[in-house]
């Protein structure tokens, strides 16, 4: 136990003097907390949209203004023809166009219905679902309000399901609140493998791991020595970037943060021997920051974080079965945005406790004093 | 001062690596409070052994003691016991003299007091006081090598083990390292030394010439050189070699 | 000439020795084409809902049936009571609970107007949407069918085109700017770090003490990482054709000139970097952050650069795949021309002209 306590001694003195290390720990989560989360973002700030009239009546120009007074959209309007409204789509210069036809007012009073059309740049498909709904939305009460002053079918032909929707746990639809415990995984994510597991390739190269090797120290210390500090700087990282958050967009903490720093804690130490097994096997710092750099890509990308894991192709969601990172970005939605308890996440923790405590064997089983 | 007591016995020792025979069925002793050298070219399988015997290395076959604890299966109990250094003699470059001193000396089992008056003593001798503080990295080639020696040896143990202690410095820098080796001697310590410096060869009690994996050679250097009729042990060495 | 082509020979060599290289050009933008392509989309599917139905009459386990059986929902859960509702939530059983009105069919012959409520799981907002927004549309198709088949529906009805990616795939937003990922990864990160590798081993002072001439060194670096970016585009190019389907509906002569200048401005970008650092590490960690991290996520390959606030709209501005990406979308998805791209190709190619200018200054300091 001494022996342990001299090693984390030693650790602690050798990262708080790295110069390389400090503005990490500290800059990193700014970063990512600050720039990422506010970039990353699918939400809609804003809708480009052209409308052409070929109508001039007071009905399009009524619908016009529904736009006009609408602060998502951003309307150019008097535009001639619709080659006009195609070549800004071509342009980049607008996501909609919006065509409303030569008797839409006439159409609108006598049949009791007309068309639009609209042009959508669907390259984004996500946002042109979006930008879309809105605009259907708008055409869509507009349309209502037109029916009940022309006095609209009787109530036996016109039939519709009165739809309420509600959205539980972010009812203003912020994307940071998505994104935020997400980039929190990444953060520790990055901070236990690649500074945690790349230290000890560093011993390797320069040569002390064999001083240590020679030493009375048991494996189980030396692996400790190698992982608590870095459990302690993910932990403290953690609490940092979720402060920022609360600061920056009052992120939700509706859950447990002890429960939030407990799960922390175990994916902390699977990440962690995780770059220590890594680092068993690599000859270089290069070498293991290398591998993991590359696996890390693959996990994040697949890890739910950006796009839905339920969207992904079967093989894919089962490969997600051994993504830690899967898991854990799923703890932190559930607890910071739903307030789940552990009976609600007790899947995740089992999940999360077996690949910690099977990584963590085969760290120190790997590592050889003897070799 | 000599015994005829063996703290290192080593019986048929062989390591294979794949088909490469690193040490082809090494025998000798090495008794207590002696200088005990391991001369030979680069390659020639001294440093396989020398690990072996610290227990960093698993050999393929043999019976080896040391201090008393068997290799093969109480390699921990070796570690207690002995120092070691080497080539690298790998101190931590970014830790100061004193925070190196703590670590080791901490992770050896040393009580404060003991460690911190044994450091005054050591420090004092090798006149470093004044760097206590600086880091290792900021010192020149020679304390280093030094330091590293004082630090394997701070906690007392039985025997050490130098690989190559010596490279890269002058010969006044290395006739001050020999000093220190002797004061151990006088603490008790055996000493294992491994070299490629024919000179150093000199200093050693007994000297054994590895070439090819094997010993082919074993004796004090003053027999040796009467043997091959040779004035110094590089003579003895170019005679055996060919 | 011939100790120029002896210099690239050897970095061909260097290149296909070392497993790492081979990695990241091969292995890296083969994996990103099958996340991007297949992995990365938003596509509702498999969401996992719940049922409440209230009335179970005749229409609402119709439609019901309808929603299930539209391949995007599963049935996850049949909650007893509303107490249940949030812990099915919180568990992350179901993403959407639609719950049906009593009387449901008898409200909506009677007033017209039959009521459902949707509550749908808004931690992943844009998901949420999608999944009302599809929940609506099956609905209402619902009772298009049901009833007002034969009559000409009301109001104003929506014609809508998708245009430039009918289906909505998301290969078709990825593959184009994918490419620019994988040209920055070779031409920019990859010359760095092997310029940077020649310096931290001392090699580059020996090469500089040799006949070679500086501009044949820089040269030699390049060339080979010229030549396997402009394979690596072609090959992310005709797998995205042939694999995804991605077209190229605009000139491809067009299209590869522009490649050929991102090259190029990755290529100087590259060499700029080398500049400033003295180790591969080193390298390798200011590409990371000053070349990776922005192409991936400031650049609109994944998230638009419109939706950024102003402020990361104007860094933005600043990274060439921002406007490299615009480029490819353009030409390859829309058919445009140099008429509709030529602000970005001259952003592009004054960027170059400024980087080059810039290595070159410091690459004469430091000879001094």
């Amino acid at each position: 136990m001494r022996t342990l306590y001299y090693i984390l001694q030693k650790e602690f003195t050798q990262i708080f003097r790295n110069k390389s290390m400090l503005p990490v720990i500290f800059v990193m989560p700014l970063v990512q907390m600050l720039i990422l989360v506010f970039a990353a973002t699918n939400e809609l700030r804003q809708v480009d949209l052209a409308i052409v009239d070929f109508d001039h009546s007071a009905s399009s120009r009524k619908l016009t203004s529904e736009f006009m007074g609408n602060p998502f959209f951003i309307v150019k309007q008097n535009l001639a023809n619709t080659k006009e409204a195609e070549d800004l789509l071509m342009r980049n210069k607008i996501d909609l166009a919006m065509i409303i036809p030569k008797d839409f007012d006439k159409d609108l009073a006598t049949k009791k219905s007309t068309d639009v059309q609209i042009l959508v740049d669907a390259i984004n498909g996500m946002a042109a679902q979006l930008s879309f709904g809105y605009l259907s939305n708008v055409i869509g009460n507009y349309s209502q309000k037109i029916l009940i002053k022309t006095g609209k079918p009787e109530p036996g032909m016109m039939k519709s399901i009165d739809i309420k929707s509600t959205y539980w746990f972010n009812p203003q639809l912020n994307f940071k609140y998505y994104m935020a415990p997400g980039i929190l995984v990444v953060l520790i994510t990055v901070i236990g493998i690649m500074l945690g597991g790349m230290n000890l390739v560093r011993e390797k190269e320069l040569g002390t791991i064999e001083q240590i090797n020679v030493t009375p120290i048991r494996k189980w210390q030396f692996i400790a020595g190698k992982l608590l500090p870095f459990l302690g700087i993910g932990l403290f990282d953690l609490a940092f970037g979720l402060l920022i958050a609360r600061l920056a967009f009052n992120i939700p903490i509706r859950g447990s943060l002890l429960l939030l720093f407990g799960m922390a804690g175990i994916y902390l130490i699977l990440v962690l021997s995780l770059g220590l097994f890594i680092s068993t096997i690599s000859e270089t710092v290069q070498q293991g920051t290398f591998v993991t750099f590359f696996m890390l890509i693959v996990f994040i990308l697949m890890s739910g974080l950006f796009t839905p894991v339920e969207s992904m192709p079967d093989w894919a969601q089962k490969i997600d079965y051994i993504n830690p990172l899967y898991y854990f970005v799923k703890i932190m939605r559930s607890i910071l945005l739903k307030g789940s308890n552990f009976a609600d996440i007790f899947n995740e923790f089992a999940a999360l406790s077996i690949f910690a405590a099977s990584i963590f064997g085969l760290a120190i089983f790997r590592y050889r004093k003897t070799s | 001062m000599i015994t005829r007591e063996p703290v290192i016995t080593v019986k048929n020792m062989v390591k294979k690596f794949g088909n490469f025979i690193a040490n082809d069925n090494l025998n000798f002793e090495v008794y207590k409070g002696e200088i005990f050298g391991f001369i030979g070219a680069n390659g020639a399988g001294k440093t396989t052994a020398i690990r072996i015997l610290c227990g960093l290395s698993t050999p393929t076959s043999g019976e080896m003691k040391v201090a008393g604890y068997d290799v093969f299966r109480q390699t921990e109990k070796i570690k207690q016991n002995i120092g070691y250094m080497s080539q690298k003699f790998s101190l931590y470059e970014d830790l100061t003299v004193y925070e190196n001193i703590r670590f080791y000396g901490g992770v050896y089992g040393m009580k404060i007091a003991e460690r911190k008056a044994r450091t005054k003593e050591m420090l004092d001798r090798l006149g470093l006081t004044a760097y206590e503080n600086r880091k290792i990295g900021d010192l020149p080639l020679g304390w280093k090598q030094k330091l590293a020696f004082s630090i394997a040896i701070l906690h007392n143990p039985k025997i050490v083990f130098l690989d190559e202690p010596t490279g890269g410095v002058d010969p006044i820098t290395r006739r001050q390292f020999w000093n220190l080796i002797y004061e151990a001697i006088e603490k008790g310590i055996t000493v294992f030394v491994t070299t490629h410096y024919m000179d150093e060869a000199e200093y050693c009690d007994r000297v054994s010439i590895m070439a090819d994996g094997k010993i082919v050679a074993l004796d004090t250097p003053e027999n040796l050189k009467k043997q091959y009729d040779a004035a110094n042990m590089d003579e003895v060495f170019l005679k055996i070699a060919r | 000439m011939n100790r120029f082509l002896a210099f690239l020979r050897k970095e061909f060599y260097h290149i296909f020795r070392d497993p790492r290289t081979l990695v990241i050009l091969f292995g890296i933008p083969i994996a990103q084409l099958m996340l991007f392509g297949y992995v990365m989309t938003n596509e509702v599917r498999n969401v996992k809902i719940a049922i409440v139905d209230h009335s179970k009459d005749d229409l609402s386990k119709r439609l019901s049936q309808k929603l299930l059986s539209s391949g995007f929902f599963q049935l996850s859960a049949i909650p007893s009571s509303e107490k249940d509702y949030e812990s099915l939530f919180r568990s992350g059983t179901v993403k959407e609970i639609i719950v049906f009105e009593p009387d449901f069919a008898i409200n909506l012959m009677k007033t017209g107007k039959g009521g459902i409520q949707v509550i749908a799981d808004a931690s992943e907002p844009n998901a949420a949407q999608l999944i009302v927004n599809y929940t609506t549309a099956i609905t209402n198709n619902f009772i298009r069918e049901e009833f007002t088949k034969d009559q000409p529906p009301a109001g104003i009805n929506i014609k809508v085109r998708m245009l430039f990616n009918e289906n909505m795939r998301d290969a078709y937003n990825f593959i184009p700017g994918l490419i620019a990922v994988i040209l920055m990864l070779i031409s920019a990160m990859m010359t760095a770090i092997t310029i940077a590798r020649e310096k931290e081993m001392g090699t580059m002072e020996i090469l500089l003490a040799s006949p070679l001439k500086p501009i044949q060194i820089i040269l030699g670096k390049v060339v080979p990482y010229m030549i396997l970016s402009i394979v690596s585009a072609l090959v992310v190019l005709a797998l995205g054709m042939i694999v995804f389907k991605v077209p190229v509906i605009g000139s491809f002569t067009l299209l590869l000139a522009e490649i050929l200048l991102y090259i190029f401005l990755a290529l100087t970008l590259g060499i700029l970097i080398s500049t400033f650092v003295d180790s591969q590490l080193t390298a390798m960690a200011i590409s990371g952050f000053v070349l990776m991290l922005p192409s991936i996520l400031l650049s609109g390959f994944i998230f638009p650069v419109k939706n950024m606030p102003i402020a990361l709209q104007i860094v933005a501005n600043l990274m060439p795949p921002r406007w490299f990406i615009e480029i490819n979308r353009t030409v390859m998805l829309k058919g445009g021309g140099l008429n509709e791209i030529w602000p970005n190709t001259l952003v592009l190619a004054g960027m170059s002209v400024l980087f080059i200018f810039i290595s070159i200054r410091k690459f004469k300091i430091r000879l001094q």
